[in-house]
């Protein structure tokens, strides 16, 4: 008998980048084909036609252009809040809810305080109330791992449902009109606590740009900050083993706590940047499960800053597609997400192939 | 003469690990019947690979398995077990909360009769000389008692083909005597036996005839009246190669360490040391010796700062620093952490047993390793890569690091070349106290030597070096003293040059049972 198999599998040592890359591209093209086919079997529709109306969707307009971007700028900012955390192998899942309680507080500053303060300082005071939320948001899970070795999973994703409860109360709180269970837009008229109208040369001005330019920079002070600071030193070294950590005097307490405060920061810092500069409102799903999907930016990017604009980009112009194409064929919004799936499935799948070789053996004789 | 009849024989056996590594390579090995082969190559050169693929671990590439002259496919353990082969592990597989018996028994078929198999267990100890109880339990047992049961249970199962996996790494000089002469009281009863070991004493005093493998390919065998440690030596190696330690006399020996009644406990309460009590001087190389688990890794992390210390003092004497001023007192280094250890001014430098665990980060190259030394000590906000690059080079350079690149991550580097990485950029701190545990663990002979004379290098210039060590040959020709551990206690301090192997293994348990071990 012989029981050997044909196929056999193996990890790589190293892969050269132009290789890895090859496979990734390799792996979209294979998505696009499968979703075109898909495309056909199940709605009949022609696959080309159905992937230009995806890129309309993103491309098509220049206010859909804008509207493209700034969902970019969105799922970036939270993909890079994330990253310290995940570099230093904390699993922070909780970004939904530390990105939401920045909103909240921001809203809670611009109802209670519109109109008394000027704006400036109104939006100062937002910024900072959202910066401390998401703070303490990620000061909890981050102390409690540090001195009692709890599980971050579990914590960062409880605080989610916590962050939500408040939002809802608050909603009922602040509700317009008494009964609606909505805020509607906060300080319509007056306009306080929203973010200035940003004029750039060759660009021109937009009310999205100053969230978008904040992202912009924030993703290159992240680059560097992972990269070639003491901290992001520290970030690495803790990732890897936190007796090593120790073992170079580095206290691994200290540094859990400290990213976990600036990742949570950050979310806070985009949960501004979604009230006071993009939606002006608060609901409970203004964060839309966007925490989550910027887990998915920042590992496929391998928690490369720069990487990260690329792989939101991606899931951006997929989602905005995937409104576009239910409305204009009249399709049901799950069948883009059909068509996203697949293509995440081709990516997250690819990366097997990055890291493990395959090898087909002969048929080789029975042994007698 | 009759003619000899092979138990085993494996034909151009190869297997490889993913497209580079080879682990075997056309193994051509014979096993007669009734022998006792020693199966010798260096750490990495495909030992173990090779006895797995007969005892049904492993499945090789290209190559056929004999067994008594029929052809077999060996594709699972059971398969290894029905053709009478049974190997005992380097790491036991028992369950703990069971008794001998119940681990002997468990997953064979069958009717469960635990009285009748404890007769047969007992059966079997008295034939061979076994020391057990089949109705201890595991956790309760020591060692080697725990190996005994790992040798019954494959006896039990009728096995005929027996391969012991570096059975004496774990073992006193004492229990290893005992085991070979269980060995050959089992030879006697017909067994045939494979010990793959990389000891050279061990091989000359157990085995009939010794077969070499060196990179995966097999050298040759010879037997043993005819060979001697030195040409064992250079057909495992390739080529010639000094086995001699040079030990020049300590140079000025002052305290520069000193420790007293050291108590320490691990989180779960247990006592790890127990009033230990050295003094570790300076231009000289302390060794410390004992069973594997008796307090040596808490002992250094303790003096180190990373493990929390109940009492004592840990005293360390700055060579710059002259006492005999009244005013100046030695720095105490309990309750102080890595990080104002180094701030004190007390340098000490540190090669942990755990290499990519704790000595080093895996997946960053030399220059990364390096900053892990100075990172903190540039100001500003960045870390500086200049002087840490330039570290990474001198080392790759002096001790031939086998690297295409200082920032080639190190964890796909070669145990030997990770610890030259580890041990280079100690030294380089230049320390008044060099701590190594198992500083040759897992290297070839070559590299071995090059790391005892860098200790001694270091010793020369007036350091102070402790070196944990396993292997009693070696510390008994490299240090000048030796402190032994039992359980967590010293058992005696003693000079390495005129002590014996077998005074040291009678202290390395003088005091067991204080402590569990593992």
């Amino acid at each position: 008998m012989n029981k050997e198999s044909l196929l056999y599998i193996s990890k790589r040592d190293s892969i050269p980048w132009y290789k890895s890359w090859l496979i990734r591209g390799i792996a979209i093209v294979l998505a696009l084909i499968f979703c075109g086919v898909i495309t056909m079997l199940l709605t009949g529709l022609n696959p080309l036609q159905v992937f230009s109306t995806i890129f309309y969707g993103a491309f098509g307009k220049a206010r859909k252009t804008w509207v493209t971007v700034q969902k970019l700028a969105i799922l970036l900012g939270i993909a890079l809040a994330i990253t310290p955390a995940f570099k230093m192998r904390f699993w922070n899942i909780g970004a939904e809810g530390q990105v939401l309680i920045g909103c909240l507080a921001s809203a809670s500053c611009m109802i209670t305080l519109g109109g008394k303060v000027p704006n400036a300082a109104q939006v100062a005071i937002c910024l900072l109330a959202s910066l401390a939320a998401g703070a303490i948001w990620g000061f909890l899970p981050a102390f409690f791992k540090a001195k009692w070795e709890t599980n971050e999973t579990l914590f960062t994703l409880m605080m989610n449902y916590i962050a939500m409860q408040l939002a809802a109360y608050f909603i009922i709180v602040w509700e317009v009109p008494k009964g609606s269970g909505n805020i509607g837009i906060i300080n319509q008229v007056s306009e306080a606590g929203w973010l200035p109208v940003l004029k750039l040369p060759l660009i021109g001005e937009h009310k999205y740009l100053l969230t978008i330019v904040v992202v912009a920079l924030l993703t290159v002070v992240m680059f560097v900050y992972l990269k070639y600071s003491k901290h992001g030193y520290e970030i690495s070294v803790v990732g890897e083993s936190h007796r090593t950590a120790s073992y170079a005097g580095i206290k691994v307490d200290r540094v859990i706590i400290r990213t976990m405060v600036l990742s949570g920061a950050i979310c806070g810092l985009v949960g501004f940047l979604l009230v006071s500069g993009i939606d002006h409102t608060l609901t409970t799903t203004l964060v839309g499960g966007r925490g989550f999907t910027a887990v998915m930016v920042s590992w496929l990017a391998k928690f490369n800053p720069i990487f990260m604009v690329f792989t939101s980009l991606l899931l951006v112009i997929l989602e905005r597609g995937a409104t576009e194409i239910s409305s204009t064929f009249s399709l049901n919004a799950s069948f883009a997400d059909i068509l996203t799936g697949v293509i995440l499935f081709f990516i997250i799948g690819s990366d097997f192939f990055t890291t493990y070789q395959l090898h087909f053996r002969k048929a080789r004789k029975e042994a007698k | 003469m009759e003619t000899v009849k092979n138990a085993v024989r494996m034909e151009n056996i190869t297997k490889r690990f993913g497209t580079k590594v080879v682990a075997n390579k056309s193994v051509n090995l014979e096993l007669h019947e009734g022998e006792i082969l020693s199966l010798l190559g260096e750490n990495g050169s495909g030992k173990t690979t090779l006895m797995n693929m007969l005892s049904g671990i492993y499945h090789p590439d290209e190559g056929q398995i004999y067994i008594h002259d029929k052809p077999v496919t060996i594709s699972s353990p059971k398969d290894a077990f029905d053709n009478g082969i049974g190997m005992i592990h380097q790491h036991f597989k028992l369950v703990d909360v069971f008794t001998a018996t119940e681990n002997i028994v468990l997953g064979l078929p069958g009717k469960l009769d635990l009285k009748e198999s404890s007769r047969k267990i007992r059966e079997i100890c008295e034939r061979y000389g076994f020391d057990i109880d089949p109705n201890q339990k595991i956790y309760n047992m020591s060692v080697s008692q725990k190996q005994t049961v790992e040798i019954v249970k494959v006896l039990f199962r009728g096995a005929d083909i027996l391969i012991l996996d570096e059975p004496t790494a774990v073992l006193t000089p004492q229990e290893t005597d005992n085991l070979f002469r269980i060995m050959r009281n089992m030879q006697k009863d017909g067994k045939s036996l494979i010990i793959i070991t990389h000891k050279l004493h061990e091989v000359l005093a157990v085995s009939d005839r010794v077969a070499i493998l060196r990179k995966g390919e097999y050298i040759g065998d010879v037997m043993t009246k005819n060979a001697d440690q030195q040409s064992l030596t250079d057909m495992m190696v390739g080529r010639r190669v000094s086995l001699n330690i040079n030990r020049p006399a300590p140079v000025d020996p002052k305290p520069r360490l000193v420790v007293e009644h050291l108590t320490a406990y691990d989180e779960l309460g247990v006592k790890r040391l127990d009033d230990v009590s050295f003094t570790a001087n300076s231009g000289e190389v302390l060794g410390i010796a004992g069973i594997a688990g008796s307090g040596q890794r808490e002992l250094l992390e303790a003096i180190a700062g990373l493990y929390p210390v109940k009492e004592g003092t840990i005293r360390f004497y700055d060579p710059d620093v002259d006492y005999s001023d009244p005013n100046k007192k030695p720095i105490d280094l309990v309750g102080m952490d890595p990080m104002t250890i180094r701030k004190a001014g007390v340098a000490m430098s540190f090669v942990p047993e755990d290499r990519l665990g704790m000595g080093l980060v895996g997946t960053m190259g030399m220059t990364g390793n390096m900053l892990l030394r100075s990172w903190r000590k540039t100001k500003g906000l960045f870390v500086s890569r200049k002087e840490p690059e330039a570290m990474a080079k001198r080392i790759w350079q002096e001790l031939d690091v086998v690297t295409p690149s200082t920032n080639y991550p190190v964890r796909r580097l070669s145990g030997g070349n990770v610890q030259k990485v580890l041990v280079g950029r100690e030294i380089a701190q230049e320390p008044a106290v060099l701590m190594t545990a198992y500083a040759v663990r897992g290297l070839d002979i070559n590299t071995s030597y090059t790391i005892y004379n860098l200790l001694t290098e270091q010793k020369l210039k007036g350091r102070a070096v402790i070196y944990v060590g396993e292997d009693l040959d070696v510390l008994l020709e490299l240090c000048d003293r030796i402190v032994v551990l039992c359980g967590g206690q010293v058992s005696g301090v003693v000079d390495g040059r005129t002590i014996t192997k077998e005074e040291i293994g009678l202290l390395m348990t003088q005091h067991r049972g204080g402590t569990s071990h593992e």
